[in-house]
C-alpha cells in the first residue's frame, strides 16, 4: 500500500529513531526530534516504538490513503482532520482507502509525528530510514516529501480508539527549562558570564531547526583572556576543530549559543560551554521560535536520575498501550 | 601536551589532548582511540578521533560516566608507548585553484569577509606572507597533508599540513559564516585545509575546487562503491594544481565512471618524518609515482 502526498506541508521528513555509528565519519544520527513522541504514535497503531513515521514541522501535509489503516498523530497539538471531519491527536483512529487525511492549524508545540500501523517502509540506508538531507540519505531520495510523492507502507494490523493517558505526555511548559551540565570549554568564558548565561531568560530565534537552536536575548559572554593556541583561529570563541557532543552548547562570537540537535554538524571549531541532558533533548523538538527558556545548572548525579525517570515513562507508555 | 577530560552531558567524555593542534597531538588521540576500539568496553557506542581531541559516546545505563574515563585513562598510559606509526595511503587530490564557481560564491558573500577587496586566496596569501598567489599555491600544494578528522558534515575530511609550524599557514575563518560552499570546494580555516563534501554552509576561506567526489550516498561512483565516504583519518593527501581543461576532462571521467584517483599504500613513521621532514615527504610522494 502507498500514501500518496497531496501536499507536503513545510518540511515533512521520514523519520525512526536515527542512524548512530557513523558519527566519526561526519554522519549525524538524524532521527526524530522528540524521540518520546514518535514512539508513543508507533505503540498507538502497533509498530515497533522505532518504526518510521512522518515528522511534520508547524504546517501539517495533506495525504490521501491507497488501503484502509490504522493512524495516530502526537506531539505537537497539530489537529489530524479526515474529509474534513476532525480526530483527535494522541489516539488511533482508522482511514478508509480514499480518504485524505489533512491538518487545522498548529495549536501548541512544534513537530508532529504521524504513524501509519505497518510504518513507513523506505528502503534503509546505513541501518536508518531517516531523513538526512545534506547527506542525501534516508527518507525518499534523501529529501522532505513532496507532492506527487507516494509514501510505501509496510503490513500492519493495529487498532483503533488505543489513547495515550494525558499524564504520559511530555511537552515543554513556559518558560520552558532546559537543563545543562556545564564543561567542555566551560573554563573559557568568565565568572560572570558564568552565572549570566543560568540567570538570564533566552528566547528562541527563527533559526531553529533539525540542525539547531539558536537562543537570544541574554547576555553576550565575555571570554577568558588568553594566547589563541595553534591552529583554533583569532576568534577568542575558537577552538582547534574537535568533535561536538550531541545536545552541546556552542556560542559562536559569545553572542548567541545554539544547541546542536539530530541533524547537527558533527565537529567544528566552535567552543561549547556545556551539553543539555539527554532527558531534555525532546523537548526541544517541540520548542517555537519567540518561546523563552531557561538554562538549568544540574551536575551528572541529576542527569542520570532525569533520564531514569525518562525511561519509566517510556516503560508506563508500553504497558499501557501493549 | 596535557590531556583534559569533560563530560557532554550524560551520554559523551570529551578528551582534549592538547589545546593546539599538532601531529603529535593527533597520534596521540588517534592511537589513544584505536586502543579503545579494541578495548570493546561495554556501553561504548561511538569512538570519534578528532584534530587534537577525540571523544566517546557511550550509554550511562551500561557504563557508569566515571567508570568509563578510569578504563580510558588506562589506555592514555598505554598509548603513550605505542609506536608513532601508521600503514596508511597516499593520494592525490586535483585542485583546480582559483575557479569561477568558488568565485561566483565567493563574491556573493563579501560582506561577511574580513578584506571585501580582495579574493579569499588573495587574502589568505597576503596575510601569510606570500608575494604572490601562485607562491601561495606552490606552498599549499608543496607539501603533503594529512587527515586529522573525517567529519562536520559527510565525509569531510579536516587536513593538516605535515610541514614545520613556522611554514604552516593559518587564516581566520569567515567572520560570519556562509550559508553556500560549493560541492568539492577546498576550503581553510585555522591551520586546516578541508574538502567540502557537499554542498552547503562554510565558515573556510575558498581556494578551488576539486572534481574527485568524496561522498556518494548512493555508491555507484567505483572507487565509493565499497562505503559511501572516502576519507579515514590518517590518510595523506598531496594537492595536484589543475587547469580548467584538466578540471573538465576530469569531470567528464567521473560522469563516465572512468576516474580513479592516483594512491598508493605506505607507511608513516612520525619520528622518522621529524628526523628530516622534506625528505620524508619526497619518498612518501615518491609512491605515487
Amino acid at each position: 500500500m502507498t500514501i500518496k502526498v497531496i501536499h507536503p506541508g513545510l518540511a515533512t521528513t521520514i523519520q525512526d529513531l536515527g542512524r548512530p555509528g557513523y558519527y566519526h565519519l561526519g554522519i549525524p544520527m538524524s532521527g526524530a526530534m522528540d524521540r518520546l513522541s514518535l514512539m508513543s504514535a508507533n505503540l498507538l497503531v502497533g509498530n515497533e516504538e522505532g518504526a518510521a513515521c512522518l515528522e511534520a514541522v508547524f504546517l501539517g501535509p495533506q495525504l490521501q490513503f491507497t488501503r484502509d489503516a490504522i493512524v495516530a498523530v502526537t506531539g505537537a497539538e497539530l489537529p489530524p482532520k479526515l474529509d474534513g471531519d476532525p480526530r483527535p491527536t494522541w489516539t488511533s483512529f482508522p482511514v478508509k482507502a480514499g480518504q485524505t487525511l489533512a491538518f487545522d492549524y498548529l495549536r501548541s508545540g512544534a513537530r508532529a509525528y504521524i504513524a501509519v500501523a505497518g510504518g513507513i517502509d523506505t528502503p534503509p540506508m546505513l541501518g536508518s530510514r531517516s531523513t538526512y538531507a545534506i547527506g542525501a540519505l534516508g527518507g525518499i531520495e534523501g529529501r522532505a516529501i513532496q507532492p506527487g510523492d507516494d509514501l510505501p507502507v509496510g503490513e500492519g494490523g493495529g487498532k483503533e480508539g488505543l489513547s495515550v493517558p494525558k499524564a504520559l505526555r511530555r511537552g515543554p511548559g513556559s518558560p520552558v527549562e532546559l537543563r545543562v551540565i556545564p564543561g567542555l570549554y566551560w573554563h573559557r568564558i568568565q565568572e560572570t558570564s558564568q552565572k549570566s548565561f543560568f540567570d538570564d531568560t533566552w528566547t528562541v530565534a527563527p533559526e531553529c531547526d533539525r540542525m539547531g537552536y539558536r537562543f537570544r536575548g541574554g547576555t553576550a559572554l565575555d571570554f577568558v583572556e588568553r594566547d589563541q593556541p595553534f591552529g583554533a583561529g583569532s576568534d577568542p570563541s575558537n577552538i582547534t576543530d574537535a568533535c561536538y557532543p550531541y545536545g552541546s552548547i556552542q556560542v559562536p562570537g559569545g553572542t548567541e549559543p545554539i544547541i546542536l540537535h539530530r541533524d547537527a554538524v558533527s565537529g567544528g571549531g566552535y567552543f561549547m560551554l556545556g551539553t543539555v541532558i539527554s532527558a531534555d533533548m525532546d523537548l526541544i523538538g517541540q520548542m517555537q521560535p519567540n518561546m523563552p527558556t531557561r538554562f538549568l545548572k544540574v551536575d551528572m548525579d541529576a542527569a542520570l536520575t532525569a533520564r531514569h525517570d525518562r525511561q519509566r515513562l517510556v516503560e508506563r507508555l508500553r504497558a499501557e498501550l501493549a | 601536551m596535557t590531556m583534559r577530560y569533560s563530560f557532554g552531558g550524560d551520554e559523551h567524555v570529551f578528551v582534549e589532548v592538547d589545546e593546539a593542534m599538532s601531529l603529535e597531538a593527533f597520534f596521540k588521540s588517534l592511537s589513544i582511540t584505536t586502543a579503545v576500539r579494541a578495548a570493546d568496553i561495554k556501553g561504548v557506542t561511538e569512538i570519534c578521533p578528532a584534530n587534537a581531541s577525540f571523544q566517546i559516546k557511550f550509554d550511562p545505563d551500561q557504563i557508569a560516566p566515571d567508570d568509563l574515563v578510569t578504563e580510558l585513562k588506562q589506555l592514555e598510559s598505554a598509548a603513550d608507548t605505542a609506536e608513532a606509526r601508521l600503514q596508511t595511503r597516499i593520494v592525490e587530490i586535483p585542485v583546480y585553484y582559483q575557479d569561477p564557481w568558488t568565485h561566483e560564491t565567493l563574491m556573493r558573500f563579501r560582506d561577511r569577509h574580513q578584506d571585501p577587496n580582495a579574493t579569499d586566496i588573495e587574502y589568505a596569501a597576503s596575510i601569510n606572507g606570500y608575494d604572490s598567489v601562485e607562491a601561495f599555491i606552490a606552498a599549499h600544494s608543496g607539501a603533503p597533508w594529512f587527515v586529522s578528522m573525517v567529519g562536520f558534515v559527510s565525509g569531510l575530511p579536516f587536513l593538516y599540513q605535515m610541514v614545520e609550524r613556522a611554514r604552516q599557514i593559518q587564516v581566520p575563518k569567515y567572520l560570519r559564516p556562509r550559508t553556500d560552499t560549493p560541492k568539492l570546494t577546498v576550503g581553510y580555516g585555522g591551520c586546516f585545509s578541508c574538502v567540502y563534501s557537499v554542498r552547503g554552509a562554510g565558515g573556510y576561506q575558498m581556494f578551488g575546487i576539486t572534481p574527485m567526489p568524496i561522498f556518494d550516498p548512493k555508491q555507484e561512483i567505483g572507487y565509493l562503491q565499497d562505503f559511501m565516504v572516502f576519507f579515514r583519518p590518517g590518510d595523506i593527501v598531496k594537492w595536484k594544481p589543475i587547469d580548467r581543461e584538466t578540471y573538465d576532462a576530469a569531470v567528464a571521467d567521473v560522469e563516465a565512471g572512468r576516474f580513479a584517483p592516483r594512491m598508493a599504500e605506505v607507511t608513516f613513521d612520525l619520528n622518522e618524518f621529524n628526523a628530516d621532514i622534506d625528505a620524508y615527504n619526497a619518498k612518501l610522494e615518491g609512491a605515487l609515482q
